[in-house]
């Protein structure tokens, strides 16, 4: 079926957020980034560059790593996104945010939340991941506080614990 | 400025059929958008030359890989990550591999389409060295039908195509004869990751008695459009690789670009590098090639 072409007019959008279903009115092209934040008020996903090369707005869109920036709201329809907020379990925090603060790999915390996701998805993929193959999975995200070898540190504990901590 | 949303329009049709037909209706008044990684920038700069896009982003028409015989086609829409994963592209089509592992980053990689890099035509742009050695067909696709273009011609100038504005890029078509060559990839840049190249460099070669039996070579921002370095071929084709001939190519790989001073690079430092990279190339062919 043929749906006509969007008017500038605002549409609903629907899709899951860490589980929950939301529904959203936005423009079709505004950026995924604002809608979490501004909509949704998940402003755990930071904006950084907006333009694809700092990795803040990070977020896992069907479990596979995104710039939310890069994003426009429409083609977010029907799909599972995981943000910062949703790794935590009540109080217990996740593996790699328990790391994170263990190896001192956050700073000023810009980065992390994007840090966490590109960990979270590279771990998915390498449970054990090797030193290289972490800084591959990182590489698109940038720190401009803790050169990067906490966050490192932190990514290699977990692979050595285990995600479930 | 800031793009302010309100002023866009983004259509999401769901099939293929159903965006040719929105093409074919108003031939350059919509742009595609599959993972917005190029185009999202430009929007959000407040550059984007459009106010209407539509959305191909996950056609599953466009997100095939499919071999038939000796062919293998690799659908448009496909991400980095998609050709990575494909054991195929990785084992035939090494060089393909290694630009999409160099392009962006993990997320960049999850979102960037080969057909995106081919019709966003930038010079610059990582894989399309690759697709010039692999001799590279593009099956381009409207609603009155296909018609397929070698990847060579496809360029005609800086950011220009032979892609009419009805038209999209369905597929790639690689030939699976090069599996037996010497493949050799480099990107010259910053770094790896995020960095756009100063130089990229996609090299076939094979060697028989000792000679150069084949050898194609292509080089990405050294030009207005990725470049075949047709003159430096014929120049080391059907000989022994000895000193002179690296230095003598070298050379010419140097004379045969047309770089130019911009924000990554200056023209005489890409020429440099140029002639470095092919002189490398030759020396490793000259080793391994013996071998394969």
């Amino acid at each position: 079926m043929i749906e006509p072409p969007q008017s500038h007019t605002k549409c609903e959008i629907s899709f899951q957020v860490n589980g929950k279903l939301v529904a959203v009115r936005a423009y079709p092209m505004e950026r995924l980034l604002d809608v979490l934040r501004e909509e949704l008020g998940l402003t755990g996903t930071k904006e950084g560059c907006g333009e694809g090369e700092c990795g803040s707005c990070s977020v896992l869109m069907d479990g596979v790593l995104v710039n939310s920036c890069l994003v426009p709201a429409l083609q977010a329809k029907g799909v599972n996104i995981t943000t910062v907020e949703g790794l935590a379990e009540d109080e217990r925090l996740h593996a790699l945010q328990q790391a994170f603060l263990d190896c001192g790999g956050a700073q000023c915390g810009i980065c992390t939340p994007g840090m966490i996701l590109a960990a979270l998805h590279l771990l998915g993929k390498k449970p054990q991941p090797t030193i290289e193959e972490i800084r591959e999975g990182l590489s698109g995200n940038l720190c401009r506080c803790t050169g990067y070898a906490q966050i490192i540190e932190a990514v290699a504990e977990v692979g050595r614990r285990g995600i479930a901590g | 400025m800031r793009a302010r949303p309100a002023e866009y329009e983004l259509a999401a049709p769901g099939t293929l059929s159903a965006v040719l037909s929105l093409l074919a209706q108003e031939p350059g008044e919509w742009l595609p958008i599959a993972g917005g990684t190029d185009v999202m920038v430009q929007y959000s700069a407040g550059r984007l030359p459009s106010r209407k896009l539509v959305s191909i982003w996950n056609l599953p028409e466009l997100r095939r890989i499919e071999t038939i015989g000796g062919k293998i086609w690799i659908g448009a829409g496909c991400t980095y990550a998609d050709l990575c994963d494909q054991e195929i592209v990785r084992r035939e089509f090494s060089l393909l591999a290694s630009a999409a592992r160099w392009t962006g980053g993990i997320a960049n990689q999850n979102r960037g389409t080969i057909g995106g890099n081919i019709v966003n035509a930038s010079p610059a742009g990582d894989s399309l060295p690759a697709l010039m050695v692999y001799d590279a067909d593009l099956i381009l696709v409207s609603a009155k039908g296909r018609r397929s273009v070698s990847y060579s011609d496809f360029h005609t100038g800086y950011r220009k195509t032979r892609l009419a504005p009805d038209e999209l890029v369905e597929s790639i078509c690689l030939d699976r004869r090069f599996s037996g060559y010497y493949a050799h990839a480099r990107k010259v840049g910053a770094r790896h990751a995020q960095a756009i190249s100063k130089v990229c460099f996609a090299a076939l070669g094979r060697l028989a008695d000792g000679v150069v039996d084949d050898v194609r070579l292509a080089m990405g921002s050294v030009a207005p459009v990725p470049l075949r370095l047709s003159e430096t071929e014929r120049l080391v084709k059907g000989h022994r690789i000895e000193p002179e001939l690296m230095r003598l190519a070298s050379r010419t790989a140097a004379a045969e670009i047309r770089p130019i001073d911009d924000i990554r690079s200056t023209a005489r430092y890409r020429a440099a590098v140029a002639g470095n990279l092919v002189a490398e190339f030759l020396e490793r062919l000259s080793v391994r090639g013996r071998t394969i």
